[in-house]
């Protein structure tokens, strides 16, 4: 059902895109009654949906989403006949028209990092969700699979990102069933990035990092060669890297596969055409970044995040210690900054699609990192006395 | 903060951008490409507000290339440049004003090269050379003082350096510079590919060396 409402969602604000981009000198009110006139079919479905006109921001954006008397009398027509949604409580902060620059970045309360290496692309994050200086939910989810091969870590206001999540993975869905292939990582970030432009300079706020891994289709026939998706990420590793695998990779078994069916699979490339395949990351942000890279950490405890990712990060690493050192990231983010904390979640993604760790207590891990420390001191102690 | 740089020689124009992609005090990306090409003899480098900079850049670039597939010629670098202001100026008292600095650099077979400096006011100058950012406070007048308009290339190269290690010995921020060219292009664009990283870490006068 709530899809269903989704689905005609999309409709109304593709085109009110388009019709709110050519307001120059006529549009306005064009813009403004198109999307009401759509709008008000949707007010009978229960979830409802309210989308920001451009009309209403530039009236006041004071008012914005709530019920005003100055706007009725104004005398344009549209707007009257626009029903407010009564979800909306009347009674939540909105910003004045001063922006206050803030002194450093504050908001996003969380930590979620990601970064690529030989083995993938490997996601964490805390999952603590903060409301005013509260905790609202200590077991959040702020990783999100969007589809079997690619993740999404959320930052910045959690219904935002778990509503365009929701809105991505239908839209990703669309293309393969339209188009017989998943569309890329890159393709999907710039995707998000363009359904967000609209809400630019709006209360909306959406940080995402895209992790994923492209290509290998099994409707190309590669399914009988399971070796052969990862062929491709080791090719393309190769020529980005030059670093050699290590040893002790949990995922040694492609190496068996990569001189069987290594030629196969470079004539399977060429004949589908493929530019690219293997790990992708990619930032969208709300604000219109979009970003390619290899490590990004987003959230009020990214700094905290960063200084031990940047220390630690290869591409050779193994899974477990790219595990162990995004686990311990998000762990010193959590014990520094005040907004996350409680567990962390790791996902990683391989050409075989993402699979979950357990959800871990860093309260545990804590305790243990101070039991160490004791242990350390008593041994010290006794080697040097006095 | 972000760095741009244009200097308009007889048969060339030589551009350079820093590589930072900044997220508040946070660098998130430092190999970040700000130039986007319009045609095989135009490039427009753009800063400025986050999203706002691709968004425009490549409705742009999109814009320029439809142009060549209906009429089957390039805009040239002038026409482009006007058509690129005329956008700025139409959106700049809309809802959405976009926030870029741009510089536009080409070369058009009868006019010879040109750099065109445009702001977010949707203001225009072709101009011999020309920089944005806090950076240009800096290098203008370096600019001023040895700029000719018969530099050679080599000559405009060494120019080049001296204003960037004006930013790195003056300026705070972490600046890479990468002058982007297309190699084997004939004339107009500059050749060569230069990049110097430059850092709190005094480095001394680091030479900019020319890596192909």
């Amino acid at each position: 059902m709530a899809l269903q409402d989704l689905c005609n969602f999309g409709d109304i604000f593709q085109e009110s895109v388009g019709t709110a981009r050519n307001v120059m000198a006529v549009g306005q009110r064009k813009s403004c009654s198109y999307a009401t006139g759509v709008a008000l079919s949707n007010s009978t479905s229960l979830f409802h949906f309210y989308i920001p006109e451009a009309c209403y921001l530039d009236e006041s954006p004071i008012q914005f989403g709530q019920i005003s008397t100055m706007q009725s009398s104004s005398g344009i027509p549209s707007q009257e006949t626009l029903p407010i949604p009564s979800s909306l409580p009347e009674s939540l902060p909105f910003t004045s028209s001063q922006v206050v620059p803030l002194p450093f970045p504050m908001a996003h309360g969380t930590t979620t990092l990601a970064f690529m290496f030989q083995g993938g692309v490997l996601a964490a994050a805390d999952t603590r969700s903060s409301c005013s200086g509260l905790v609202a939910c200590p077991a959040s989810q702020k990783i999100l699979p969007i589809h079997s091969h690619l993740v999404g870590t959320t930052s910045g206001t959690s219904a935002d990102c778990a509503l365009w999540k929701r809105i991505l993975s239908r839209e990703l869905r669309l293309y393969q069933l339209r188009y017989g292939r998943r569309l890329s990582t890159r393709g999907a970030a710039k995707l998000l990035s363009h359904m967000l432009h609209p809400f630019k300079g709006t209360e909306l706020c959406v940080a995402a990092t895209l992790c994923g891994w492209d290509g290998g289709e099994p409707d190309d026939g590669c399914r009988a060669h399971k070796g052969s998706e990862m062929d491709h990420g080791e090719s393309r590793e190769t020529t980005k890297a030059h670093l050699e695998k290590t040893a002790g990779a949990p995922g040694e078994k492609v190496s068996v596969s990569k001189t069987q069916s290594s030629s196969f699979t470079k004539q399977q490339c060429s004949r589908r055409k493929i530019s690219f395949s293997g790990p992708s990351l990619f930032y969208v942000c709300s604000d219109g970044t979009r970003l390619e890279g290899s490590l990004f950490s987003v959230g009020s405890g990214s700094p905290y995040a960063y200084s031990i990712l940047d220390q630690g990060v290869r591409w050779g690493l193994t899974v477990e210690e790219a595990t162990s050192i995004a686990r311990e990231a998000v762990y010193r983010a959590t014990h520094r900054d005040a907004y996350s904390g409680n567990f962390v979640d790791v996902y990683h993604v391989t050409s075989k699609g993402w699979t979950r760790r357990t959800r871990e207590d860093l309260k545990e891990e804590y305790y243990r990192e101070k039991e160490k420390r004791r242990l350390e001191r008593e041994r010290r102690g006794t080697t040097f006395p006095g | 903060m972000e760095y741009l740089i244009g200097i308009q020689g007889p048969d060339y124009v030589l551009v350079a951008a820093d590589n930072v992609a900044a997220s508040s005090i946070i660098q998130m990306k430092h190999d970040y490409d700000k130039m986007f090409k319009l045609s095989e003899k135009i490039l427009l480098l753009c800063v400025g507000e986050a999203g706002d900079t691709v968004q425009f850049a490549e409705y742009i670039q999109k814009n320029v290339q439809l142009y060549k597939m209906r009429n089957g010629y390039e805009l040239s670098p002038s026409a482009a440049a006007n058509f690129t202001r005329k956008n700025l100026a139409d959106y700049l008292r809309s809802r959405t004003p976009y926030h870029v600095n741009l510089l536009l650099a080409g070369h058009d077979e009868s006019d010879g090269p040109g750099l065109f400096y445009m702001d977010y006011m949707a203001s225009l100058a072709k101009a011999p050379f020309a920089a944005h950012g806090y950076g240009a406070f800096l290098t203008l007048s370096i600019l001023d003082r040895y700029y000719r308009p018969d530099l050679s290339r080599d000559e405009a190269v060494e120019l080049l350096r001296k204003c960037v290690e004006e930013l790195n010995n003056k300026y705070r921020m972490v600046l890479v510079v990468l002058i982007r060219t297309q190699p084997g292009h004939q004339v107009g664009m500059f050749q060569t590919k230069v990049q110097k990283h430059a850092g709190l870490q005094r480095f001394g006068s680091d030479p900019v060396h020319q890596v192909e």
